[in-house]
């Protein structure tokens, strides 16, 4: 008894001379020399943005709104303030604290906002407002909508889709049948159509019609994900929110080394879970770039109020890289795919059918 | 409660005020740690510590000051700001924070009384919002006719939900923790539905948000366009004083705070047990309903998913903390308000995170859970009664103490 005590304090103050000494060590570092930094040189502006309920770190639009900040700080100089939402009667209080902390330009990204930013725009004409992914009838002076038209990519996406396929069969399904769900949808089918005519060959796409009816049922959307697999297609596109997570599960999953998933909106390979894995390649919204080039204009004093659509040819939108995939795609793929870029940003092509 | 369960809300209730208020100071000490920590600078400047140890002393205070500092501008007075309005707006924004917190907390306090812990402010806040909602945009009527409804409407809704729990508690003896908790979700679920139905869907909407309610709903701003607060504040302050009057001196209250005591000795008395515990419960779900409307007929206009954010829980801890009695909690919602509204600011200004706000909340309750580490942290000696020390010692011993940490 005695002698496990004596072995337990023994054992203790080791831990402590060890601990004490690492936090010595590394406490042991030389003291930065006064001024001097490497970032861009500071300006004075202020770049602001407010998150809704899923944070900058909700693997979406948020956080790809909110790298566009980050690149503005150290490219640009800017200062950044940020705030998170707690909840949705957050949202509002902190865009007015925002704006009177003196920001020159306010960010909110998603349709949670609502009419939140055009009000806020309204009462505030001093200060700018860039809203990503929601569009309004009527826009004030001082604001900005980001949209993307996302159709064009998803073309590239679904005739490399059926490039990849083995088994000749892929799938899409979508949260809700809304119109910025159903462009991803239609803009892969053409693609896939595209390549059938231009190849001969004969790849089926199946789900066109196929809705979870919400963005949040993980377990009905991983169904889906699952009778897909089982039913021989081997490329799924979720076009669902978060729900294409559980796409890239049943994938990873799957006894089949071959099966895929086309991803939506940021770049899976690093946004998805276990995407390095899954991800074929991904149907981007360069949020990041557009709110990045959106405070750049306010920073040259260029901002102007107008309602940007992201498109192939101002890189707005457009495909990830292959990664692991690209030894698997055909050669000659790139090729085929810049040669048809080339031809939606003619025009030559509508992507929509 | 049964005499063979010495109950955790007894214990709570009899430690004194001034544990109360030492268990905030030290949530603070803690916090302000904890923003220290968590700075940049500080934890760079950490790095060279023996060779300029003041810079992380400095850096840390700093962070720490300014933290709470912008905390302050944002609760209470911002002194920045160059207009009038600009200065005393954020206590507006406390008070308007606290309205929802203050009857939401009431109701938690009641159930806590007579011997109940309710849980499930939230989901009453919820039942009590669908209804605020429904009637607000369905009905077509005047001004303080149509008001007059939503109130009720959110109180009937609270209050079948808190009555539910009440009846199936006193009729069946089932826990009524279990229930609440389990009925929050049910809410929540069944708020998250209709929202996805034409019940109480935005026509021409995918997303789960219900209409705005017509301007005749809406509580009416107390200073004009520039400040949120609204009428529901002064309802909620003559809730407290009912609530202050419904425990003190009616029959009821009396009733109330028998079972709360002792259940058995209060059927003995010929108290109708059966009865008082689904009357507390529903006046705790009415005034957690009410709340509801708080939310959407005071500030949001329409209802969404997160319409409750977190008031219900606060709820709980505001009760705690105000010793269920309705002056403190008047107080404690008070400063959860005063939370809220500075959390912002602090963000904003600082770059603290808001969840360092949630910290120091939660961290509230722990200490005046455990009323002997606060004692013990502050020098105070075991229970049962010292002379009330002079404030002086009591500042000094605070100081020392955090000094340590």
């Amino acid at each position: 008894m005695k002698n496990s005590l004596r072995i337990k304090r023994s054992t203790g103050a080791a831990a402590a001379i060890l601990g004490a000494s690492a936090l010595v060590l590394t406490a042991c570092g030389s003291a930065p020399e006064e001024g001097g930094s490497g970032a861009a040189e500071e300006i004075d502006y202020t770049a602001c943005m407010v998150s809704d309920e899923g944070g900058f770190d909700d693997g979406s639009f948020n956080q790809a709104s909110h790298e566009g900040l980050l690149q503005a700080e150290s490219e640009l100089g800017v200062q950044t303030r940020e705030a998170e939402s707690n909840s949705s009667t957050d949202m509002g209080p902190n865009v007015n604290q925002m704006v009177d902390a003196g920001c020159d330009m306010i960010v909110t990204a998603g349709f949670k906002f609502e009419d939140l930013p055009v009000d806020a725009a309204e009462a505030n004409p001093e200060t700018n407002f860039v809203v990503v992914d929601y569009g309004y009838e009527e826009l004030p002076e001082n604001m900005r909508t980001l949209n993307y038209n996302t159709a064009e990519a998803a073309y590239l996406a679904g005739y490399t889709a059926a490039a990849y396929s083995k088994t000749g069969k892929v799938g899409t399904f979508g949260g809700g049948e809304i119109p910025t769900v159903t462009d991803f949808m239609f803009g892969f089918e053409q693609g896939v159509m595209k390549y059938n005519e231009d190849k001969g060959a004969e790849v089926e796409v199946e789900g066109m019609d196929t809705f979870v009816g919400d963005f949040s049922n993980t377990v009905k959307a991983k169904q889906i994900s699952e009778n897909f697999l089982n039913s021989d297609v081997d490329v799924i596109m979720p076009v669902a929110g978060p729900l294409g997570q559980t796409a890239v599960d049943a994938v990873n999953e799957s006894a089949n080394e071959d099966d895929a998933v086309v991803w939506v909106d940021t770049d899976g390979h690093e946004y998805a879970n276990g995407g390095d894995t899954a991800v074929l390649t991904s149907v981007m919204k360069n949020m990041g770039l557009t709110v990045f080039e959106s405070i750049e204009m306010d920073v040259n004093d260029e901002f102007a109020s107008e309602a940007y659509v992201g498109t192939l040819e101002n890189e707005g939108v457009g495909i990830a890289p292959f990664y692991e995939f690209e030894s698997e795609l055909p050669d000659g793929l790139q090729g085929e795919l810049d040669a048809l870029k080339e031809q939606i940003i003619a025009g030559e092509i509508d992507p929509l059918g | 409660m049964s005499p063979e369960t010495p109950s955790f809300i007894d214990r709570l209730r009899a430690s004194g005020a001034v544990v109360s208020v030492l268990a905030i100071v030290a949530a603070f000490i803690v916090g302000g740690i904890l923003i220290a920590a968590t700075d940049e600078k500080t934890t760079s400047a950490t790095t060279y510590f023996f060779a300029r140890p003041l810079d992380t002393l400095a850096a840390a205070w700093n962070a720490a000051a300014n933290s709470y500092a912008a905390m302050f501008r944002g609760a209470v007075f911002n002194y920045d700001a160059s207009t009038f309005t600009a200065m005393i707006k954020p206590l507006t924004e406390t008070l308007t924070y606290a309205t929802p917190l203050l009857t939401a907390s009431l109701g938690v306090a009641v159930a806590f009384r007579a011997g109940l812990f309710n849980i499930g402010a939230q989901g009453q806040l919820i039942l009590g919002a669908m209804f605020a909602t429904w009637i607000g945009f369905t009905l077509d009527l005047a001004w303080p006719v149509h008001l007059l409804l939503v109130i009720l409407g959110s109180i009937l809704g609270g209050a079948l939900w808190g009555g539910l729990v009440g009846w199936i508690k006193a009729r069946t003896g089932a826990h009524e923790v279990i229930l609440t908790i389990m009925l929050n979700y049910v809410a929540l679920n069944l708020l998250a539905y209709l929202l996805n139905t034409p019940v109480l869907q935005r026509p021409g909407s995918t997303n789960p948000v219900s209409p705005q309610v017509n301007g005749s709903a809406m509580y009416p701003e107390l200073l004009g366009d520039e400040f949120r607060l609204h009428l529901g504040f002064l309802v909620a302050v003559a809730a407290t004083a009912l609530v202050w009057w419904l425990m003190n001196r009616s029959t009821l209250g009396f009733e109330i705070k028998a079972v709360g005591s002792n259940r058995h000795a209060a059927r003995t008395a010929g108290i109708n047990t059966f009865k008082v515990t689904v009357l507390a419960m529903v006046i705790a779900g009415a005034l957690a309903g009410m709340a509801g409307a708080a939310q959407v007929n005071g500030t949001e206009r329409f209802l969404t998913e997160s319409v409750a954010a977190s008031i219900g829980f606060d709820a709980i801890t505001v009760a705690l903390l105000g010793r269920s009695n309705p002056i403190g909690v008047f107080f404690a919602a008070l400063l959860f308000g005063a939370f809220r509204a500075g959390g912002v600011t602090m963000q904003v200004a600082t770059g603290t995170p808001i969840d360092i706000v949630l910290v120091v909340q939660s961290l509230i309750v722990l200490f005046i859970a455990a009323p002997p580490l606060v004692r013990s942290i502050f020098g105070l000696g075991q229970r049962k009664k010292r002379k009330p020390r002079t404030p002086g010692r009591d500042a000094a011993v605070a100081a020392t103490a955090g000094g340590d940490k």
